[in-house]
C-alpha cells in the first residue's frame, strides 16, 4: 500500500533513538554533577592528574573524523564514490586512533594503580576514588560506543562499496553518521568535565 | 461485505510458511498476538507466584515455604509483573495490532524493527529464566535491585538485571515506533484531533518510554558495573551515596507507572463511548490530560523517598509535584463518568470490566494521594498500605484495562465472540476477590504491618487471612475469564467486523483484518466518537 521511502521518518526514528542515548549518558552526568557538589577539590585534584595533551589530541581527532563523515555524505550525495570511501576509511581510522589513545591513556593510570577498586583509590580520599571511577565509567561507556559507531561506520563502507548505499538511498550511511555525531557530542561533554575541571 | 482473505491467511512477507511465517514475520497484528501468547505466560507465571506468596501468609510462622524461597517469590513476582506484565501488556499487544489500524495505515513504521523488539523481548524473558537458575539461589533483592544488598548478594542479580535492561530497550524500541508511525503513517485526512484517544494514550506513552527508560538502564548497567568491578559508586565507605541510587530508578520507575496505567486510560477511553452511544465527553480535556499526566508524572519520583533521607524543601516540592499528577487522572476519571450520562448504556463483558477499572483505579488514585502528603506517608511507608494502593492502581487500574481490552478486541483479532455469561461470571469473581484480597491489606498497613515481611505479629492474621482468600477468589475468576476467551477457539461462533457498533477505524474492517488492513480506502471521519450512524441503525433496528 505505501511502497515510497519515507527519508523523514526514518530520521525521525534515528533521532528519537540518539536522544535515547543522550539520556542514557545524562543519568552518568547526574550522577557527576552531584559527586562535583560533593567534593568539588578532590574533582580538580583529580582533573590534574588526567592527561590532557592525549584528551585533547583525542578531542581533536574525534572532531575531525566527524567532519569526514559529513563529508563522505556529502560525496555520496555527489555520486563521488571513491571520495565518499576515502572519506569514510579515514573516518575509521580516526576511531582505532582514539581507542590506541584511550588504552594508552587507561594503561598508565592501571600502572600507577589507579583503576576502580585498586589498592591506592580504595584507602585514599572518597573523592578521588569517586572521580576516578565516573572517569572509568563514563569514558569506558563512551568508549564501547565508539566501537559501535566504527562498526556502523564499517557496515556503511562496505555498503557504499557494495554499490547499496547511492545518492538516491544513503539512510544507512547517514544514519550511521548521526550516531558517529552522537559520540562526538558525548566526548565533547566528557572532555571538558573530566580533563579541564577547575 | 466482501470476503477477503484475513492476516492469517496472508503471511508477510509473502512465501513464508507453517511457523517462519510467524517467528519472521513483519505483520504488526501477527507480531501483537505472538507477544499476547509471551506476555499471557508471563502472566500466569507471575500471578501462581503471587498465590504462593500470600498462601504461605495465610497463617502465622511458616506454612509453605522458607524465608528465603519467599524473599525470592516476591522478588520474582515483581519483576516478572513490572518488566514482562504491565509495561509490555498493552501497547505491545493492542498497541501493535491497533494503533495502525486506528490510524489508517498498514503496518507500524519500521517493521522489522518491530519484530527485533519481539526478540529482544524474548530473549530479556529467556535471561530472567536463566538468572534464575545460574547464582546461589533465586535472586531475592525486590523488584527495585536496591543497593547495597543487590551489589554484595551472591545470586545472579547481574542477569536478572541485564534481563529487564533488555526488556527496557524492547519496550523503550516500540515506543520509538510508534511516535514514528503516529507522525508519518497516519491517513493524510486524519487531524491531530481526530485521532482516537486509545492511539493518543499510547503516543503519550511512547514519549515517557523514550524519556525515562535510558535512565533505567543506565542505572541498571551501573548495578552490573558495581558488582563486576567494585567502583564504590553507590558504596558510602568509598565515597558514594546509596541514596543516589534510588534516585536514579526512581527517575525512571515512577514514570513507568504512567508507562503502565496511560495505555489502560486509553482502553477506557474507546470502551466507554462505544457502550454508551454517546460521543466521549470532553475529547481534547482527554488528549491533553494524557499529555499532562507524561509531563507531570516524569516530575514526581521522589515521592517514594520520603523516609530515605532528603531535605524538607524536596519534600515539599516533590509532594506538591505529586498532588497535581492527580488532576488530570480526575479529568480522565470524570470524563467517563461524564460520558455515561444520559447515554444509551448497553451491557456487555469489557463495559463492565472498565467500569470495575473506573472504581478500583479511582480507590488506587485516592489511597494515592494518602501516600503523596508527607504526614501520612512516614506512617504507612513500606507497609501493605502501600502494596494495596500501587495494585490498585496497577491492577485494579491496568490489569483490568487489559481484561476489558482482550474482551472488547477478542473479536476483531480473531474473528469470533466469546460467553457473555461466563465472562461476566469470570469478571466479578475476578473484582470481589480482588477487594477481598486487597481491602484488608490497606487496614494491615494502618495497623503498621510492614510489606516484604515473611512472619508477623498475631494481630495480623485475620487480615492476612482473608487476603489470601480473596487472593484465590481472584485467580479463579481470573482463570474463568481466560478459560471462556479460550473456549471460544472451539465454538468459533463467528464475529461480524462491527459486533459492538464502535466508530474508530478498525471497526469498518472485517474480522479478523486482512493483511493490509484496508480493504477500501479508510474514509476518516470528522471526529472519531460521532455515534449518529450507529444510533440511526440502532433505530432502524438494524443493531
Amino acid at each position: 500500500m505505501n511502497n515510497r521511502i519515507d527519508k523523514t521518518g526514518i530520521k525521525i526514528g534515528m533521532w528519537l533513538f540518539l536522544y535515547s542515548e543522550i539520556i542514557l549518558f545524562g543519568g552518568l552526568f547526574v550522577l557527576y554533577a552531584v559527586y562535583f557538589y560533593k567534593y568539588p577539590e578532590f574533582f580538580s585534584e583529580g582533573g590534574k592528574e588526567l592527561n590532557r595533551v592525549i584528551g585533547a589530541a583525542n578531542t581533536i581527532v574525534l572532531l575531525v573524523s566527524s567532519f569526514t563523515v559529513a563529508a563522505s555524505i556529502t560525496a555520496i550525495q555527489r555520486k563521488a564514490k571513491k571520495q565518499a570511501i576515502a572519506f569514510l576509511v579515514f573516518s575509521i581510522l580516526c576511531g582505532i586512533i582514539f581507542l590506541v589513545n584511550k588504552y594508552f591513556e587507561w594503561g598508565a593510570k592501571i600502572h600507577h594503580d589507579i583503576y576502580p577498586n585498586s589498592e591506592t583509590l580504595v584507602s585514599g580520599e572518597p573523592g578521588l576514588n569517586i572521580f576516578f571511577g565516573l572517569y572509568y565509567v563514563i569514558t569506558g561507556l563512551h568508549g564501547l560506543h565508539v566501537i559501535v559507531g566504527m562498526t556502523l561506520l564499517s557496515i556503511s563502507l562496505i555498503l557504499v562499496m557494495a554499490g547499496k548505499v547511492t545518492e538516491s538511498s544513503y539512510s544507512m550511511l547517514e544514519n550511521s553518521g548521526l550516531y558517529w555525531h552522537l559520540v562526538d557530542l558525548i566526548w565533547i561533554f566528557v572532555f571538558p568535565l573530566f580533563y579541564l575541571v577547575l | 461485505m466482501i470476503k477477503t482473505e484475513s492476516f492469517y491467511d496472508t503471511p508477510s512477507p509473502a512465501g513464508l510458511t507453517g511457523i517462519r511465517a510467524w517467528l519472521l514475520t513483519h505483520d504488526h497484528k501477527r507480531l501483537g498476538l505472538m507477544y499476547m501468547w509471551a506476555i499471557l505466560f508471563w502472566f500466569v507465571i507471575a500471578m501462581l507466584c503471587g498465590l504462593l506468596l500470600r498462601t504461605e501468609l495465610m497463617s502465622q510462622g511458616k506454612t509453605i515455604m522458607g524465608p528465603e524461597l519467599y524473599n525470592s517469590l516476591f522478588t520474582l513476582h515483581g519483576v516478572i509483573m513490572v518488566f514482562l506484565f504491565v509495561i509490555p501488556a498493552i501497547p505491545a499487544i493492542f498497541g501493535n495490532f491497533f494503533l495502525p489500524i486506528q490510524l489508517g495505515t498498514d503496518d507500524v513504521f519500521f517493521p522489522r524493527l518491530n519484530l527485533f523488539s519481539w526478540y529482544l523481548f524474548m530473549f530479556g524473558g529467556l535471561l530472567a529464566l536463566i538468572s534464575l537458575f545460574s547464582g546461589e539461589g533465586f535472586p531475592d533483592t525486590g523488584w527495585t535491585f536496591y543497593v547495597p544488598f543487590s551489589v554484595e548478594v551472591n545470586t545472579n542479580v547481574s542477569l536478572t538485571v541485564m534481563a529487564a535492561f533488555t526488556l527496557g530497550m524492547s519496550s523503550m524500541l516500540t515506543g520509538l515506533n510508534f511516535i514514528t508511525t503516529f507522525h508519518r503513517m497516519r491517513d493524510k485526512q486524519m487531524g491531530l484531533m481526530q485521532i482516537p484517544l486509545f492511539t493518543w494514550s499510547l503516543y503519550a506513552t511512547a514519549w515517557v518510554q523514550i524519556l525515562a527508560t535510558p535512565v533505567i538502564s543506565i542505572t541498571l548497567v551501573l548495578v552490573v558495573v558495581e558488582r563486576l568491578f567494585s567502583v564504590g559508586l553507590f558504596d558510602p565507605d568509598k565515597g558514594g551515596d546509596p541514596i543516589l541510587y534510588q534516585h536514579l530508578f526512581w527517575m525512571y520507575s515512577h514514570p513507568a507507572v504512567y508507562i503502565m496505567i496511560l495505555p489502560g486510560m486509553g482502553v477506557i477511553s474507546e470502551i466507554i463511548p462505544v457502550f454508551s452511544r454517546k460521543s466521549i465527553f470532553g475529547y481534547k480535556a482527554i488528549v491533553w490530560s494524557s499529555m499532562g499526566i507524561a509531563v507531570a508524572g516524569s516530575l514526581v519520583w521522589a515521592h517514594h523517598m520520603y523516609t530515605s533521607g532528603m531535605s524538607d524543601v524536596s519534600v515539599f516540592f516533590f509532594s506538591l509535584l505529586t498532588f497535581l499528577v492527580a488532576i488530570p487522572s480526575a479529568v480522565k476519571v470524570f470524563s467517563w463518568v461524564a460520558t455515561m450520562y444520559k447515554g444509551s448504556i448497553e451491557m456487555t463483558p469489557p463495559l463492565l470490566l472498565s467500569l470495575i477499572f473506573i472504581y478500583l483505579f479511582s480507590i488506587g488514585g485516592l489511597t494515592g494521594l494518602v501516600l503523596g502528603a508527607v504526614g501520612p506517608d512516614i506512617h504507612v511507608h513500606d507497609t501493605h498500605f502501600v502494596v494495596s494502593h500501587f495494585h490498585f492502581v496497577m491492577f485494579g487500574g491496568t490489569g483490568f484495562a487489559f481484561f476489558a481490552a482482550l474482551h472488547f478486541w477478542w473479536p476483531k483479532m480473531f474473528g469470533i465472540m466469546y460467553d457473555f455469561k461466563k465472562a461476566y461470571i469470570g469478571s466479578i469473581l475476578t473484582a470481589i476477590g480482588f477487594l477481598f484480597h486487597y481491602i484488608p491489606m490497606f487496614i494491615l498497613g494502618m495497623q503498621g504491618m510492614p510489606r516484604r515481611y515473611y512472619d508477623y505479629l498475631p494481630k495480623y492474621e485475620t487480615g492476612n487471612f482473608l487476603a489470601g482468600f480473596g487472593a484465590y477468589l481472584l485467580c479463579i475468576g481470573i482463570l474463568i475469564m481466560f478459560a471462556n476467551l479460550f473456549m471460544s477457539f472451539r465454538q468459533r461462533e463467528p464475529a461480524s467486523s462491527n459486533p459492538w457498533g464502535g466508530t474508530t477505524l478498525e471497526w469498518t474492517v472485517p474480522s479478523p483484518p486482512p493483511l493490509h488492513n484496508f480493504v477500501d480506502k479508510p474514509q476518516v471521519m470528522e471526529f472519531p466518537y460521532d455515534f449518529s450512524e450507529i444510533a440511526a441503525q440502532v433505530k432502524r433496528g438494524e443493531r
